[in-house]
């Protein structure tokens, strides 16, 4: 017992390791800072273009979301970040982080707002026409209000895995919780640092992961 | 231009490189294959066993889904694969890969067929069960068969995730298509590999996607 302890919580081996473990916990809110908002717009953007039904719009659009959809995360980040600069295009690894995550993720809330989009009755936009507001005024003072708070589980589960798949970054070397973690491990021989950042991982995200089973629950009861 | 194709379609890595990226393919969809089937299995397990409502298994139940929904995939077969040596417990990246994917499979599953069971009726249990059929009958010929017709849709988007990230295995070396294609990416010095591994992703996956897109338009909400 006291080696499962010295192995996997060795408060020496933490207070080490923690400022450590701390930076790349910063860094890894920060890809959550600039990836999240980035793949709501794009993806908002993308649902907006949809709604409209222009042929020559759905094509490209359907083609992008399945795209991104069907290519796992982790072969776009290493193509991103392996291949652009064969094209000339130069990004430095968080750029590319961001990028690649973003076109993922940015797929997926597409068709989140989508599916919301396309919840509001035809009805409602009739009417709002039939009042003399335009296209886009209808799409942003009839349908996206209250599109939004249908898909709120939806969105919330997202941003949920969009946070997560941040972790990815290390693959390709970038420093954040998980490539600090395993850094320390492979440096101190002790699993201390991956059981802290994956303790970091539960205590950041557990809140968020109870939000989104409550608003799941909620949105059973009201169907 | 022709720049481009000697790096991305290069035919003369193509030939070299085939063999072995098909190989890649064959354990992306045996591990794809392994980690569906028994995922899917221990969260219909996990969700009958909820429905007991006995109180303590149900606390663990939720904690454990909990947490396997919290913590980011990679984390979670990082720490099986590099951390649980330390405790004495060593197994291979596949082995790793597959219970560490199944779990979280089998975490969101369990949600979803709960969520499911939660949505039939109360009335139908008790006429089932007032008309003499057992628990077992009534969840198996009751319960659960409309209570997975719900759960399709979504459960199709987390089975195309589940797959997606057996690319992670690719971090723990399993000879899987990512890994194949990176280790052929830095012999070559040619970035052909790549594209040839994202085509085989685009055929496993794809294929799924436009299903699931039919799948929602044939469930979609039904306007009021």
């Amino acid at each position: 017992m006291s080696s499962f302890a010295f192995s996997f919580l060795n408060l020496d081996i933490l207070k080490t390791v923690y400022p450590y473990i701390l930076d790349g916990l910063w860094r890894t809110l920060l890809l959550a800072a600039a990836i999240v908002p980035a793949s709501l717009l794009v993806g908002l953007l993308v649902a907006c273009a949809g709604s409209f039904r222009h042929r020559a719009l759905d094509i490209p659009l359907v083609i992008y979301v399945d795209f991104f959809r069907a290519f796992p995360p982790l072969v776009l980040l290493v193509f991103v970040y392996y291949a652009l600069p064969y094209l000339g295009i130069e990004l430095d690894t968080f750029g590319a982080v961001v990028l690649a995550l973003t076109l993922t993720c940015s797929a997926y809330f597409g068709e989140v707002f989508r599916a919301g989009i396309e919840s509001i009755p035809e009805g409602q936009i009739e009417a709002s026409r039939a009042t003399g507001l335009g296209r886009t005024q209808t799409l942003l003072h009839i349908v996206l209000p209250q599109a939004v708070r249908n898909m709120l589980p939806d969105l919330l589960s997202n941003v949920l895995e969009t946070v997560k798949l941040t972790s990815l970054a290390s693959v390709v070397t970038f420093p954040e919780l998980l490539r600090m973690a395993r850094m320390a491990q492979g440096n101190t021989l002790n699993a201390t640092p991956l059981l802290a950042a994956a303790l970091i991982y539960l205590v950041l995200l557990w809140p968020l992961v109870r939000l989104v089973s409550r608003q799941e629950q909620k949105a059973l009861r009201r169907r | 231009m022709s720049e481009i194709l000697f790096n991305f379609l290069n035919p003369a890595i193509v030939k070299a490189y085939w063999p072995a990226l098909l190989e890649g393919l064959w354990v992306t969809a045996m591990l794809a294959f392994a980690v569906v089937c028994s995922g899917l299995a221990a969260g219909l397990a996990l969700t009958c066993l909820r429905s007991l409502r006995i109180l303590p298994v149900n606390f663990v139940i939720v904690a454990l889904v909990d947490i396997l929904r919290a913590l980011p995939p990679l984390v979670v077969i990082i720490v099986v694969y590099f951390g649980l040596p330390f405790a004495g417990i060593r197994m291979s990246g596949f082995a790793a890969s597959w219970l560490v994917l199944a779990a979280i499979l089998a975490a969101f599953s369990e949600e979803l067929f709960w969520a499911g069971v939660q949505a039939v009726p109360r009335g139908q249990w008790e006429a089932a069960r007032a008309s003499g059929l057992s628990f077992g009958q009534t969840m198996a010929c009751v319960i659960l068969p409309q209570a997975l017709r719900m759960t399709v849709p979504p459960l199709t988007s987390r089975v195309i995730a589940t797959i997606k990230n057996t690319a992670l295995a690719s971090t723990v070396a399993v000879p899987e298509l990512l890994a194949r294609a990176s280790s052929a990416l830095s012999e070559s010095g040619n970035t052909t590999p790549l594209t040839m591994a994202a085509v085989g992703y685009l055929l496993i996956l794809y294929p799924l996607v436009y299903y699931s897109r039919r799948l929602e338009r044939r469930y979609a909400w039904k306007n009021k």
